[in-house]
């Protein structure tokens, strides 16, 4: 089991490295180097760099040596922490990205547990009452919930807020908090702006969740274990609880690394909508911008991340099935 | 002879499908005696498992037992029929009173939790106790029906075992609760032929020890007459000849038994001859023959009564039949 654990980590790191090829790619792509296109930039703006400083930037970057040199310069300066420097906000782009970062996971993991919350219990409804009135009207809910775009709604909810509850619904902080430093004020803030974004986020993926949980489940109900438990003389609701429900779950488990990047990546464009300060908008202004450090250093966080949602997958669905636990021993 | 522990009569399980409404279980009766094995035969879909579930109250949807009874006679205490009991005291039947064991030990436990989570859960609704005392009941359960070192295998997973062995830990589960009928469904259908006699060997010998009342639904005739007392042949939903297992083997009366017994297998055979095969297939249930359900395929079929009416249940108490040959003239 220790082995097939370390055999993932290491898979991982590899991941990881070709994803920094990929992201140091991103970077390499526009025409020029960095050092031309950030003095034009500068110069654009009204400022000057002089040639002294300009060379110091190019040896710095490794500009001119082998592509290789210049990929090593670059992923120690990461590793180190040093995500380089974002030309539109000239500022260093790990400041940039800075909360942001934490505020999109916080987001994420907001709409994954709404999502499951919602899903699980309404799947696990519609497969056992299949057919019911209720059940058709959540196919219904369901299926209005796949079509509807994520920004569409967020719209809607925005103009009806403003409209009939003069409520401004946007952002993830009041006014005053948003640049303020953390307190326990502005972690109550967030608390209280946190749900709608999450809520709208996980519309769709609910949607789908309770159409995957709720054939999981009428699949797993035919299987002779369920008669089993019967049998054995336990309430209706335990037998299912115990024992279908949580063969359906299994599913899940290995979907929370598919999951993960979907809704980072789903998030964009209701982040703009509802003027969210996470990665997403970020990353569309600096891929617009050719703003390549920043841009690099997002595809590549985005990929870590994706890479450790995996793991943990990995890790949670061996806790779940003891069957794959055992193959390996 | 003494009073049956269950008696089942005139029984009707049905099926609402496309094609309209099934009859799969459609009059049957029966009883079952303590210390004594019921052998229910009959091809497959002629109603044998769907009665044994019909029994515990388990048929699903869109099934449901529409008519009969089904009178427990409990140790303490008078009959009940079954069918009559609220859902709560009928949870209180099934593991204490009437007990399972499945075709496919596979398929019939959760590969999620260990054999001994799913032992004991019965033991702790039923019986109350403690974790701690379920966990010593199961490993006794596990060492009574033969699994070796029961203490390490409690804890292992039903994909762990071998089929053989997790037919003996379902029996073990099916005792868990000292059921005083155990209902057998093709118990060893699923095994190869040496573990199937270890199988049977092991219940015949709980029964002998405990007194179970046994029914054993197979479709193998061989099974019957090794381990039955009484049997009750099935076609299409109903029993067409019950009767002390020596009467049915020496003296088959019913067409459709006679032909059953024709088509076993034995060493006295001619050899490269045909083995003797029933003429068709079961009819599927929605469109059931008139008359006697098995005419169709019946050697002795004596004239249009058999076309159109139905045999009524005639002879003895211990031995009834439904067949014109025998009776029923109306």
């Amino acid at each position: 089991m220790i082995t097939f654990i370390v055999r993932r980590l290491l898979l991982g790191l590899f991941t990881v490295w070709l994803i920094s090829m990929l992201a140091f790619a991103i970077i390499q792509l526009p025409p020029g180097d960095f050092v031309d296109s950030y003095i034009a930039n500068l110069a654009a703006g009204g400022a000057s760099v002089s040639a002294d400083e300009a060379n110091a930037m190019r040896k710095l970057y490794g500009m001119g040596q082998p592509i290789y040199v210049q990929y090593g310069k670059w992923i120690v300066r990461v590793v180190a922490g040093d995500l380089g420097e974002s030309m539109e906000w000239r500022r260093p782009v790990a400041e940039v990205i800075g909360d942001r970062i934490w505020l999109t996971l916080l987001l994420s993991f907001a709409a994954l547990l709404v999502t499951w919350g919602l899903a699980l219990p309404i799947g696990i409804f519609s497969a056992v009452r299949q057919y019911s009135v209720a059940d058709y009207i959540f196919t219904l809910i369901g299926f209005i919930g796949i079509a509807v775009p994520n920004f569409l709604l967020a719209l809607i909810i925005l103009y009806a807020a403003f409209r009939y509850l003069g409520l401004s619904v946007g952002g993830l902080f009041s006014a005053e908090y948003a640049l303020a430093p953390w307190t326990w004020d502005k972690v109550k803030d967030l608390s209280w702006h946190l749900p709608l974004p999450a809520m709208i986020l996980a519309l769709s993926g609910t949607a789908q969740l309770i159409r995957i949980m709720r054939a999981n489940l009428l699949d797993e109900l035919r299987k002779p274990y369920v008669v089993t438990a019967r049998a054995k003389g336990l309430s209706e609701m335990r037998t299912i609880l115990k024992y279908p429900v949580r063969a359906a779950l299994n599913p899940f488990a290995s979907n929370i690394a598919y999951l993960f990047p979907y809704l980072v990546s789903g998030s964009i464009i209701i982040s703009i909508v509802l003027g969210l300060p996470t990665v997403g908008p970020l990353l569309v202004r600096a891929l617009i911008a050719q703003d390549v450090y920043l841009g690099g250093a997002i595809v590549l966080l985005l990929g870590v991340l994706t890479v450790i949602g995996t793991f943990i997958s990995d890790l949670v669905l061996m806790w779940v099935d003891p069957r794959l636990r055992h193959q390996m021993d | 002879m003494a009073e049956p522990i269950l008696s089942v009569r005139d029984l009707h399980t049905e099926f609402v499908a496309n094609e309209g409404i099934i009859r799969a279980v459609d009059g049957v009766s029966f009883d079952v005696f303590q210390g004594r094995t019921l052998g229910v035969v009959g091809e497959s879909g002629c109603g044998k498992s769907v009665t044994a579930r019909s029994i515990l109250g388990i048929v699903e949807r869109p099934g449901r037992v529409t008519g009969g009874q089904i009178i427990l006679r409990p140790a303490d205490g008078p009959p009940v029929d079954l069918l009559k009991l609220p859902a709560k005291a009928m949870r209180d039947i099934r593991g204490p009173e009437i007990a399972l064991v499945f075709q496919e030990p596979m398929a019939s436990f959760s590969q999620y939790y260990t054999i001994g989570n799913q032992i004991m859960e019965g033991i702790r609704l039923h019986l109350g106790l403690s974790r701690r005392a379920a966990r010593d009941r199961a490993i006794e359960l596990l060492d009574m029906v033969g699994v070796p070192q029961p203490s390490r295998r409690v804890d292992e997973y039903p994909f762990q075992l071998s089929g053989g062995l997790r037919q003996r830990v379902m029996i073990a589960m099916a005792l868990s609760c000292d059921p005083r009928v155990l209902i057998a469904d093709e118990p060893t259908t699923a095994l190869d032929v040496t573990t199937q006699a270890q199988i049977l060997d092991l219940l015949r010998d709980l029964q002998q020890k405990q007194g179970l009342a046994l029914i054993l639904i197979t479709h193998d005739m061989g099974v019957i007459a090794e381990m039955a007392h009484d049997v009750a042949v099935m076609y299409l939903g109903r029993a067409v000849e019950t009767g002390p297992v020596g009467e049915i083997f020496s003296a088959p009366r019913h067409p459709y038994t006679r032909a059953l017994l024709r088509s076993i297998p034995t060493v006295l055979a001619k050899p490269r001859t045909r083995l003797p095969t029933i003429e068709g297939s079961i009819p599927h249930p929605s469109n059931r023959p008139t008359g006697c359900a098995y005419h169709p395929r019946c050697l002795e079929i004596i004239d249009e009564r058999c076309r159109a009416q139905e045999p009524p249940e005639t002879g003895a108490a211990t031995t009834r039949i439904r067949c014109f040959l025998h009776g029923g003239a109306a």
